[in-house]
């Protein structure tokens, strides 16, 4: 399957400060892409290069097989996106702004504007001016923007940022939407971890400019150590029987009533039946796939 | 056909934008109070002007009318409206920049150059109908309060042209006005590729035009020698067809340097903006 969108060593320097280092991304057709990173890791100066708002220092990106830096009109035809915040001229109504936008894909009839006012729920609001909008609705009137050429691959550089918990729900919604229901593929930048873990098939995490790690969130959770917490009696000795098992348990710490152990899910069976076999009474063993958990534990790596 | 969209899309923001009309508001109120005011004045405005030659020369009749009255605004205003075209001018790149909306325009699929050139266009739009609108106000308003008559104008010595002579010649004042303004707007418009804020193109332009007017002025040889290459040298232009004979030369030499410094400016703008990071 050839991929939609791939970097290839992206780099970006601003003076002294290298933002993005030898970034290698590939997005596959299909494909709801997490680019994780904590505030200020390079996401939004790649998607910057990716969609052609800033020249990469070195590498190149290419988008359906075309270069940005060579083909970018070819390459960006079958892409939409909104980067960072969704700034709109607050003069104008939802409907003229979309018309503007419709301009530079080649002109789009009134009614896709429409429809793509529908589709996130701002049909009855198309002839407000946007300042009059709150923030959630700008937010939508963004992706709203980002499809009206009913593109490929909809790039969206946190999405979620700045709503409130429901706000962030309907964003998620849509976004699943577009992957199953319209075939689209997203490239979704957050720093948000559970929102990747949501929606998301695939993800690449990224840390001051470099590229940490890459692949499916289903295996990438599997991966690696993970937080398994334990519930029974006597915890006492479910602390000490863990932290006799150096081989299979990384770290033991009392939380409360709670045993929390860093360590491979696959060594859960094990553990358990040597707790039994000792008097354990067990009440849970609940293993914490957190993305949160992986995320921090590969970009603490990663700094180290 | 994009083209079009393009000029299209960028007329749609620039005039339904409410700044782009404050220098209309602003010229819809100084006209008529000017011209009012000469009304009501009368007589006394052309007796003033007349004082020094009335000493060797008969004046028979009243010479005031509203051709002299517009010939009159027409030198007044002119200090003014680079500061209002700028206005605009100098927010059609910083404005988008300020806004965040590049992060909008320039992720789609239609070349920054296109872009730019549709919006180069949109402020040479404006600066043709800005000026159009000045020019139909003064010289509508002005014929309306004090009508038609021969035209005295006071340029190196006293030149009368005939009522019947001089309409075809605002005409043509205003069509070069206008591209002296499309200069201005261009220096504006190339200030404006390289900021976020669009008072920087405004205070920049108004900077450099005040600096080389004063240079043209200055009566210090080395200012002499680069005088006739300033481009504030020609922004006068529009004042070559109230002579008798015109000197067509003249004013083409002039038409040339100006569409030199417009060119270059223009040029230059569009080598920072298809270059620029947006970072915004």
């Amino acid at each position: 399957m050839s991929a939609i969108l791939q970097t290839f060593n992206l780099s970006k320097t601003f003076r002294e400060r290298t933002a993005v280092r030898n970034l290698n991304l590939e997005v596959l057709p299909g494909d709801v892409f997490g680019f994780l990173g904590p505030n200020g890791a390079g996401k939004s100066t790649t998607i910057r290069m990716m969609l052609s708002l800033i020249r990469p220092s070195a590498g190149d990106v290419r988008l359906f097989g075309r270069s940005v830096l060579t083909e970018r009109s070819h390459a960006l035809a079958r892409v939409g996106g909104i980067v960072e915040k969704p700034d709109f001229y607050l003069y104008l109504s939802a409907v003229r702004n979309l018309e503007i936008i419709g301009a530079l894909c080649g002109g789009v009839k009134r009614s896709r504007i429409f429809e793509v006012l529908e589709l996130v729920g701002l049909r009855e609001r198309a002839l407000d001016k946007v300042k009059t909008f709150s923030h959630g609705m700008k937010q939508r009137l963004g992706i709203a923007q980002a499809l009206l050429n009913d593109p490929e691959l909809v790039v969206l550089d946190e999405p979620t940022s700045g709503l409130d918990p429901q706000g962030m729900k309907e964003i998620r919604e849509l976004i699943k939407h577009l992957a199953r229901e319209r075939g689209k593929t997203v490239f979704l930048s957050s720093h948000l971890l559970p929102e990747i873990e949501l929606v998301a098939n695939r993800m690449a995490i990224i840390h001051k400019g470099d590229l940490v790690v890459q692949g499916s969130v289903a295996d990438l959770l599997e991966s690696g150590e993970q937080k398994v917490v334990f519930r029974g009696t006597p915890l006492n000795r479910i602390r000490r029987l863990l932290a006799a098992r150096k081989t299979l348990v990384r770290a033991v710490q009392r939380v409360g009533t709670e045993i929390h152990a860093t360590m491979e899910f696959r060594h859960i069976p094990d553990l358990v039946k040597i707790l039994v076999r000792n008097g354990v009474k067990l009440e849970a063993v609940i293993p914490r796939r957190s993305l949160e958990d992986f995320f921090l534990s590969m970009t603490e790596s990663s700094a180290a | 056909m994009t083209m079009i969209l393009l000029l299209r899309a960028e007329c749609i923001k620039t005039f339904l934008k409410k700044r782009t009309y404050l220098g209309f508001l602003i010229i819809l109120l100084v006209v008529p109070l000017v011209e009012i005011a000469m009304k009501i004045e009368g007589g006394r405005f052309t007796g003033a002007s007349l004082r020094s030659l009335q000493q060797d020369f008969f004046f028979v009749g009243s010479l005031f009318n509203g051709w002299i009255v517009a010939h009159q605004l027409m030198n007044s205003l002119w200090v003014h409206i680079p500061l209002l075209i700028s206005f605009v001018a100098g927010d059609q790149l910083a404005g988008e920049a300020t806004a965040g909306t590049y992060r909008l325009l320039l992720i789609r699929p239609v070349s920054r150059t296109r872009i730019f050139f549709a919006k180069y266009l949109t402020t040479l739009v404006y600066t043709i109908v800005f000026v159009g609108f000045l020019g139909a106000l003064s010289v509508g308003l002005a014929l309306i309060l004090m009508g038609t008559g021969d035209l005295l104008v006071f340029r190196d010595g006293i030149l009368i042209l005939p009522a019947s002579d001089v309409a075809w010649r605002f005409f043509a004042a205003y069509i070069l006005a206008g591209w002296s303004m499309a200069t201005i707007a261009t220096i504006a418009f190339f200030f404006s590729s390289f900021v976020e804020n669009a008072i920087g193109p405004i205070v920049a332009t108004m900077g450099i035009l005040i600096v080389l007017l004063i240079v043209g002025v200055l009566p210090v040889e080395l200012f002499e020698a680069v005088r006739p290459y300033l481009f504030t040298s020609h922004l006068n232009i529009w004042m070559g067809v109230f002579a008798d004979p015109v000197d067509w030369s003249d004013i083409l030499r002039s038409l040339a340097w100006l569409s030199g410094y417009s060119a270059a400016f223009a040029a230059a703008a569009w080598m920072i903006f298809v270059r620029k990071d947006i970072l915004t």
